[in-house]
C-alpha cells in the first residue's frame, strides 16, 4: 500500500497500516542517515516551513536536520509573541508563507487544532510537530520506530504511560499509536492530571506507580511542568517525585529487559532519577537519533502522497 | 393595514386553541376569528394570505439575544439582529446586557429602545445587567432600568460569583416584580475551559468545563431563590444535573423557570471533533446523555422555554484557533426548524412547542404579548412545519453567519412574520 495523507495531523487519524508505512519508510531513511554523505534528492525544489509558535529546540532541530538530508529549502519561521500581539492572525501568517512557496508547513503551535485550521484553509500539506496538549505525531512515531527497533514487534508489549496526561500531547498520541498497533497502555499519574473518561479508548487507568509499572516492557515517562503546581493539580514536586518519580528500585518491578524512555528535556531527580536516565535501560539518546529518520519519513510521504513532488 | 389570514391552522397556547380558522386583523390588533370572509376577501384594504395547510400562531417570543448594540455593531445590530428575528418568525426579542457600555442603567436602555423603534422591526425588551459593568460587585440601577423598560435583570455572559451580591441582587429585585435571569457558571471550575468535559475533549487536548460548573451555581441560586421568594429563571440549561435540581426545585414549590436552546437539544459534543469553531459556545454542548435529559426536561414541562441565546460573531472572529475564538452560535434564524425536531421525534407535540415559544416567555417577561385573543396586539407567525429546508447561512439577515448547522436538511419554514399588524418578513 502507499500513503495517501496530505497532512500528518494526529496518529488519531492514522490507520495501523498508515502507521507501519512510516515506520518502514523511517528505516529506509534511517539507513541514509547512516551514510557518509547523509543526504538525499527527494524534496529538491520543495520549499518546507518550520513554523514554530513555542519554543523548541530539539524538534525543530530535528524537523530541520531531516528537511535538508532531503534536499528540501528549508525556512524557519519564528513569529515572535510581539507578531501575534501586533494582531495577525495564525491563518494570515501561514497564507503569507504559503504564498512564498511553501509546500509543506511544519508547525508547533501552543493551541490545541491550530495544524487543523491550516490543513483545512491552505492548499499546502501540513506536518503537526505538537499542538496544544493534543498530539505529537512525530515524537510518537519516532517512540513506536524504538520499541520496535529494540523489541522487534509492538503487539503484544505492556507499555505505561507515566506523569502528567491531561497535558501531554506526547502521551495522547502515543495512546492512540501503540492501542493501534496491538499493545497493551496504561496510563498513570495524580488523579488531577488524568483526562476525563480517558479508559473509553482502551487504555488501563492507574495512580499508583508501582502497581502500573508491574511487568511492562516499556517505560515512557512524561515531563512534569511546574506551572501545573500552581494552578493546583499537585502539592509540590518533592511530593510528586517521591510518588511519581522513576527510580531504580520502581524500574525492578518492570520486566527485566524494560526500556525506559522520555520525550525530553528531562527534569532529573523529578520525573527521572539520574541513575535511571543514564542506566542501560534508558533508549533516551536513540529516541532523539531516531526522530530525524521519522521525520524524514513523514516529510517524505506527505511530500509525494499529498501530490506535491 | 388590514391583514387576513384564512384558512390556517390557529394553535394559541394562551387560550387553548389549536382549529382551523381565519384570522383577522386590523388596526394592529386582533380582531376577531371570521367564519364568513367573502366580504373581507373583496375589499382591496385587505390583504389576504392563504394559510391553508400552515400553522398561524402567536409570533415567537425569544428571551435570550444578544443584539450587540452598542458597542459591537460589527457583529450585529439592533437593525440587523430584528431582521433576523423576523426571518425566525420571531416577533420580540430579550436582549441582553453585555454590551458596551453595558446595559446597566437607564441611559442605557433607553437607546436600545430608541434605536429598536427606529430600526428595528420586532419587539425588544432589554433585560439589565445585575451589577455595574457586570462585574458581579456592585447592584446596578435596577429600578431605573426597570421604569425604563427593562423586563429582567442578569449579567448574562458571566455569572455573580459573590452570592451575598445575588442574594442582594434577588431581594431588591422582587421590589419590581422582575425575574432574575442566571448566567450559572462557577468561574473557578470552568475557568480556561472551550468545551464540555469529557472523552472528546481529553482527547482533543482542549480544556473542558465540567458539569459540575453550572450544576453548582443552579443549586446555589435555587437555594438564594428559596431565601429571598424572588422568580429565578435559569439560562441555557445545558447539563442534566441542572435539570434535575430545576424539577426538584420545582416540586417544592420554588419560583424557577427555565430555558434551554436549540444547539442544546439537537447537538452533543461530539461535534467539536475537527475543532470547528462555530460549535463553541458557552454553556458548552454536553453529551448525548445530557441532550436527552434536556429533551425530557422539556417533554415533562422541567424546562417551560425555548431561547436561542443568539449570539453573533463575525467570521474572522471565530477563524482562528478553537481557544481564541469567541463563544457563541448565531440562533434566531434557525431556531424553529430545530425545535420542530423535537416534534418529530415526539418530544414535544406542536402546540407545547409553540407554547415554550409564545405564552410562557410572555409569561416570565410579564407581556401581554404571546397570544392571539381578540383585542390582543397583532404579534403572528405563520410557518409550514413540513416545508424541507437547506440551512444556508449566507443567507441570514443576522450579520452573525457563525452556524453549526450550515447545510443541515431540516423540515420547517417562516412564511410570514407580522408585528403589530404589519407584514415585516415574508418568504
Amino acid at each position: 500500500m502507499g500513503f495517501r495523507q496530505k497532512h500528518i495531523l494526529g496518529l488519531e487519524e492514522l490507520s495501523s497500516e498508515e502507521i507501519r508505512f512510516v515506520l518502514d519508510t523511517a528505516e529506509s531513511m534511517k539507513e541514509v542517515s547512516e551514510r557518509d554523505v547523509k543526504k538525499v534528492p527527494a524534496l529538491k525544489g520543495v520549499t518546507v516551513i518550520n513554523l514554530f509558535f513555542e519554543p523548541s529546540t530539539r524538534t525543530r532541530a530535528s524537523f530541520e536536520i531531516a528537511e535538508k538530508r532531503l534536499s528540501a529549502d528549508v525556512l524557519n519561521f519564528t513569529p515572535s509573541e510581539s507578531s501575534v500581539v501586533k494582531g495577525e492572525t495564525l491563518l494570515d501568517t501561514a497564507r503569507n508563507l504559503e504564498a512564498m512557496g511553501a509546500s509543506v508547513i511544519v508547525i508547533r503551535h501552543s493551541m490545541s487544532g491550530a495544524p487543523w485550521l491550516l490543513a483545512r484553509e491552505l492548499r499546502s500539506s501540513i506536518i503537526n510537530a505538537g499542538d496544544g496538549s493534543h498530539e505529537h505525531p512525530s515524537q510518537a512515531l519516532l517512540d513506536l520506530f524504538t520499541i520496535r527497533e529494540i523489541k522487534k514487534e509492538i503487539a503484544g508489549l505492556k507499555v505505561v504511560i507515566v506523569g502528567d496526561i491531561s497535558h501531554s500531547r506526547v502521551a495522547r498520541s502515543n495512546i492512540w499509536g501503540l492501542i493501534k498497533l496491538g499493545a497493551e497502555v496504561r496510563i498513570v499519574g495524580p488523579p488531577t492530571m488524568i483526562p476525563r473518561d480517558i479508559e473509553k479508548t482502551g487504555v488501563k487507568v492507574y495512580y499508583k506507580l508501582d502497581s502500573a509499572i508491574e511487568g511492562v516492557d516499556v517505560v515512557i515517562m512524561l515531563r512534569i511542568q511546574k506551572e501545573r503546581q500552581e494552578s493546583g493539580l499537585f502539592p509540590s514536586l518533592r511530593e510528586y517525585s517521591r510518588f511519581y518519580g522513576l527510580t531504580r528500585e520502581r524500574l525492578r518491578l518492570a520486566k527485566e529487559d524494560v526500556v525506559v524512555m522520555h520525550p525530553g528535556p528531562i527534569n532529573r531527580g523529578v520525573e527521572l532519577s539520574s541513575e535511571v536516565a543514564d542506566d542501560v535501560h534508558s533508549v533516551i539518546l536513540n529516541q532523539v537519533s531516531n526522530g530525524i529518520a521519522v521525520r524524514m519519513a513523514m516529510l517524505y510521504l506527505v511530500a509525494s502522497g499529498g501530490g506535491n513532488v | 393595514m388590514k391583514i387576513l389570514i384564512k384558512d390556517g391552522r390557529v394553535i394559541d397556547p394562551s387560550q387553548g386553541m389549536d382549529e382551523v380558522r381565519n384570522l383577522f386583523i386590523e388596526d394592529g390588533k386582533i380582531k376577531g376569528y371570521p367564519l364568513n370572509i367573502e366580504e373581507l376577501e373583496r375589499d382591496p384594504n385587505v390583504q389576504t394570505i392563504s394559510a391553508s395547510g400552515k400553522i398561524v400562531s402567536p409570533g415567537f417570543i425569544d428571551m435570550h439575544v444578544h443584539l450587540r448594540e452598542p458597542g459591537f455593531e460589527h457583529k450585529e445590530t439592533i437593525h440587523t439582529g430584528c431582521a433576523a428575528a423576523a426571518g425566525g418568525g420571531f416577533t420580540s426579542v430579550v436582549c441582553m446586557p453585555n454590551t458596551n457600555p453595558v446595559n446597566d442603567n437607564a441611559s442605557v436602555t433607553e437607546y436600545i429602545l430608541l434605536k429598536a423603534r427606529t430600526e428595528g422591526v420586532v419587539n425588544v425588551f432589554p433585560v439589565g445587567a445585575i451589577t455595574k459593568g457586570q462585574k458581579g460587585e456592585m447592584l446596578a440601577e435596577i429600578g431605573e432600568m426597570w421604569e425604563a423598560g427593562c423586563v429582567a435583570i442578569s449579567d448574562d455572559g458571566r455569572p455573580v460569583m459573590n452570592s451575598r451580591v445575588m442574594r442582594y441582587a434577588m431581594e431588591y429585585a422582587k421590589a419590581f416584580g422582575i425575574p432574575v435571569i442566571s448566567h450559572a457558571e462557577d468561574i473557578n471550575l470552568s475557568s480556561g475551559g472551550v468545551m464540555n468535559e469529557g472523552l472528546t475533549s481529553s482527547m482533543l487536548g482542549l480544556r473542558g468545563i465540567p458539569n459540575a460548573s453550572e450544576e453548582v451555581i443552579v443549586a446555589r441560586d435555587i437555594t438564594l431563590a428559596e431565601l429571598t421568594g424572588v422568580h429565578l429563571h435559569i439560562a441555557h440549561v445545558s447539563t442534566s444535573g441542572a435539570v434535575r435540581l430545576i424539577r426538584d426545585a420545582k416540586g417544592r414549590g420554588v419560583n424557577v423557570t427555565a430555558e434551554v436552546t436549540p444547539h442544546h437539544f439537537t447537538l452533543t459534543d461530539k461535534s467539536v471533533l475537527g475543532y470547528d469553531t462555530n460549535v463553541k459556545v458557552n454553556p458548552p454542548i454536553r453529551a448525548k446523555e445530557d441532550m436527552e435529559a434536556i429533551r425530557e426536561g422539556l417533554r415533562d414541562g422541567t424546562i417551560d422555554v425555548i431561547a436561542t441565546d443568539h449570539a453573533p460573531h463575525t467570521e474572522d472572529e471565530k477563524k482562528v484557533e478553537f481557544d481564541l475564538a469567541p463563544f457563541g452560535i448565531s440562533g434566531l434564524e434557525t431556531a424553529l426548524a430545530l425545535a420542530l425536531k423535537l416534534v418529530e421525534d415526539g418530544v414535544l407535540t406542536l402546540p407545547e412547542m409553540i407554547k415554550k415559544l409564545t405564552s410562557t416567555p410572555a409569561q416570565i417577561i410579564k407581556s401581554t404579548r404571546g397570544t392571539l385573543k381578540v383585542g390582543a396586539v397583532a404579534d403572528v407567525v405563520v410557518f409550514d412545519p413540513n416545508k424541507i429546508i437547506t440551512v444556508d447561512r449566507e443567507r441570514f439577515r443576522s450579520k452573525g453567519k457563525n452556524t453549526p448547522f450550515h447545510g443541515w436538511k431540516l423540515s420547517g419554514c417562516v412564511l410570514y412574520t407580522i408585528v403589530g399588524g404589519k407584514l415585516v418578513f415574508s418568504n
